[in-house]
């Protein structure tokens, strides 16, 4: 009986003897793997990438919006009814335990000028605890802070793309700005934060407080005390379902819907949203895989194909190993080894070539590379897997034959 | 009891609806250092007795008890066993593998007997300085005559110390000058010990030996000593 090392030896041997051959049977498992490995890593870092720009929001977020998301049976968009207030803000914040951070804002949009440049952005008013509930914080210069906010200060902090619009050579801390014809003294500048998950630009935005953007900048949207927004933050991501039943049961019951009524608010839980893009991507990149798998068999079959040519014409050889003594089992192991040698290397280079890929792709795209060890090790697995399947019925043909006739074939 | 006792050897063929009698009760018997050449005409049934001697073929009825071994009862794995470690076949087309090398083609037998490798190429080593290749150890089949390549067969025979060296027509491709020098290793080896057989149809080749065997239609038509 042969050592696994004699087999091993006899094996590769076999495989140099052609390797234009070799190369090109092992091309289809190359190819298979490559497309899985690249497809998954793809898929993982897609799906990190709508976490962290979810997440980016603000982690254990809440958002209330006003209006409902279906009325009298008709959708209406959320945000499309003032029903919203500061004293829904303000009772969140004192009946609600799980709050950390509740932060009522009201949003508008304005034309920003500053020495002679000028842009149209979002200008949000918010309170202080508006960057807690938002994960932010101020690269430069500093926050407002309450005293500012009850006295309305005409003061503003820009989000870093208005900053780099408006003082694209300066700083803009301490420079003034006129937001609809008021002045305002720009005290900070926000972390950047980049995209939002839902393609939007989060650092294209003015914040100033929230009583001066009620004032001067949106104080026709809407009566004096209603917010278009409230974000509330959350201790925990597992507090959240329970702090989302907790202000939905508050708000109905401050503004008086009966049982089974609707909603003239909605609460939207960022978590959940961002677990449904998550599942959406992993159901898509598992497709891809799907796909990709099929190229593997189509692999194993090319493997398949040639070990039995390579039957056929070491059909001699195979007699002869008989008559010096190869039991069946040598054989069977010999020609398996084989598929199984070329299909693992097929395996070993397309996932270098797949890794390649997915990097490449990757860093066009601006999405994290996510390549997982359990990646590698399952298209190895597979890739092995191909050539005991494919390679065990050329191998037991080479077995199963007669040496006398074997002998005998020229 | 001699080294090789065949009693009453029958090896049928079904042929459509025709049963062909390859072997018709053959019984003979071969003593240990014998060199016996088996001679007849195509079809007289040497070759099917050299595959049943070879443990390559198995006999449909009778006894054949080859050093110790009753050939009947051994399954696959035993057959491999017995042609690995009790037979040296020599083949007339040699049948080297040609990609590897003299030494690597006497080690062949050694793999599947379990030879560990320091031990295998030292003996690979010796039987080719004993067949006269000393200085060919690391030459392919291609680089080699084809006296030469016959002299590699037969230390790849050697290789396992077989207690019979099978030859089937072993100068068949080997002009008269080749064929005399193969002929002549033959009878050095049987006078150090070896047994061997001899198939062939040439009558000189078998005039070298001791003793002929002559076949036909399946049966021993004559058996004796070379005078």
């Amino acid at each position: 009986m042969m050592t696994p090392r004699d087999l091993a030896a006899t094996s590769a041997r076999a495989l140099r003897v052609n390797p234009l051959r070799s190369a090109l049977t092992a091309l289809g498992v190359i190819i298979g793997v490559a497309s899985v490995v690249a497809m998954v890593a793809l898929g993982e870092g897609a799906q990190q990438r709508v976490q962290s720009s979810i997440s980016s929001l603000g982690s254990n977020l809440l958002i209330i919006v006003p209006g409902a998301s279906r009325q009298g049976g008709v959708a209406m968009a959320p945000g499309s009814f003032n029903s919203l207030t500061l004293a829904d803000a303000e009772a969140i914040e004192r009946d609600v335990s799980g709050a950390v951070a509740v932060a009522p804002s009201q949003r508008g949009n304005a034309q920003i000028v500053a020495d002679g440049a000028n842009w149209n952005t979002r200008i949000e008013g918010v309170t202080p605890p508006y960057l807690e509930a938002r994960d932010w914080g101020v690269a430069s210069g500093r926050f407002f802070d309450d005293r500012e906010a009850r006295q309305a200060r005409k003061v503003a902090v820009l989000g870093a793309t208005v900053a780099k619009e408006l003082f694209p050579n300066s700083d803009p801390v301490n420079q003034r700005i006129r937001i609809s014809g008021g002045q305002y003294e720009i005290i900070g500048v926000l972390e950047a934060k980049g995209q939002s998950g839902f393609g939007q630009d989060q650092d294209d935005i003015v914040l100033a407080p929230l009583q001066t953007v009620k004032r001067r900048v949106s104080g026709r949207q809407g009566r004096a005390n209603t917010v278009s927004q409230i974000s509330v933050k959350a201790e925990s991501e597992a507090a959240l379902t329970q702090l989302q039943e907790d202000v939905e049961q508050l708000l109905r019951q401050r503004h008086r819907i009966a049982a089974g009524g609707n909603d003239d608010f909605t609460v939207q839980n960022l978590s959940s949203i961002a677990d449904t893009m998550k599942q959406t991507t992993a159901a898509f990149t598992a497709l891809l895989a799907a796909i990709s798998a099929v190229s593997l068999v189509v692999g194993g079959i090319g493997i398949m194909n040639i070990m039995l040519v390579s039957v056929t014409e070491r059909t001699r050889e195979i007699g002869l190993r008989k008559a010096l003594g190869a039991r069946r089992q040598d054989i069977l192991w010999q020609f398996g080894l084989e598929a199984v040698v070329l299909s693992i290397a097929g395996g070993v280079v397309g996932l270098l070539i797949g890794s390649l890929v997915a990097w490449g792709v990757t860093s066009l795209m601006d999405v994290p590379l996510v390549l997982g060890v359990t990646t590698a090790a399952t298209a190895l697995g597979f890739s092995a897997l191909v050539g005991v399947a494919f390679g065990a019925y050329p191998a037991w043909r080479a077995a199963r034959l007669d040496p006398i006739e074997a002998l005998r074939r020229e | 009891m001699s080294l090789i006792e065949a009693r009453s050897l029958e090896r049928t063929y079904r042929m459509g609806d025709e049963i062909v009698h390859a072997l018709d009760k053959v019984s003979f018997s071969v003593p240990r250092g014998d060199y016996v050449a088996v001679i007849g005409p195509s079809g007289s049934g040497k070759s099917t007795l050299m595959n049943i001697i070879g443990g390559l073929d198995t006999p449909s009825g009778g006894t054949l008890v080859i050093n110790g071994a009753n050939l009947g009862a051994l399954d696959d794995a035993g057959l491999a066993g017995f042609r690995n470690r009790t037979i040296g076949f020599v083949f007339q087309s040699f049948n080297l593998l040609p990609r590897l090398t003299a030494m690597q083609n006497v080690e062949l037998p050694m793999l599947y007997s379990g030879t560990p490798p320091a031990e295998r190429q030292e003996r690979a080593s010796q039987l080719l300085d004993r067949v006269g290749l000393g200085q060919r150890k690391t030459h392919r089949p291609t680089q080699l005559s084809g006296g030469q390549q016959q002299r590699v067969a037969i230390a790849r025979a050697l290789a396992c110390q077989p207690a019979v060296i099978l030859a089937d027509e072993p100068t068949g491709a080997l002009d008269t000058n080749t064929t005399n020098e193969i002929l002549a290793l033959f009878k050095e080896l049987n006078r150090e010990g070896a047994t061997i057989i001899i198939v062939t149809h040439e009558h000189e080749v078998a005039q070298a030996t001791k003793r002929i065997i002559e076949m036909r239609d399946g049966r021993i038509v004559s058996d004796k000593p070379v005078a």
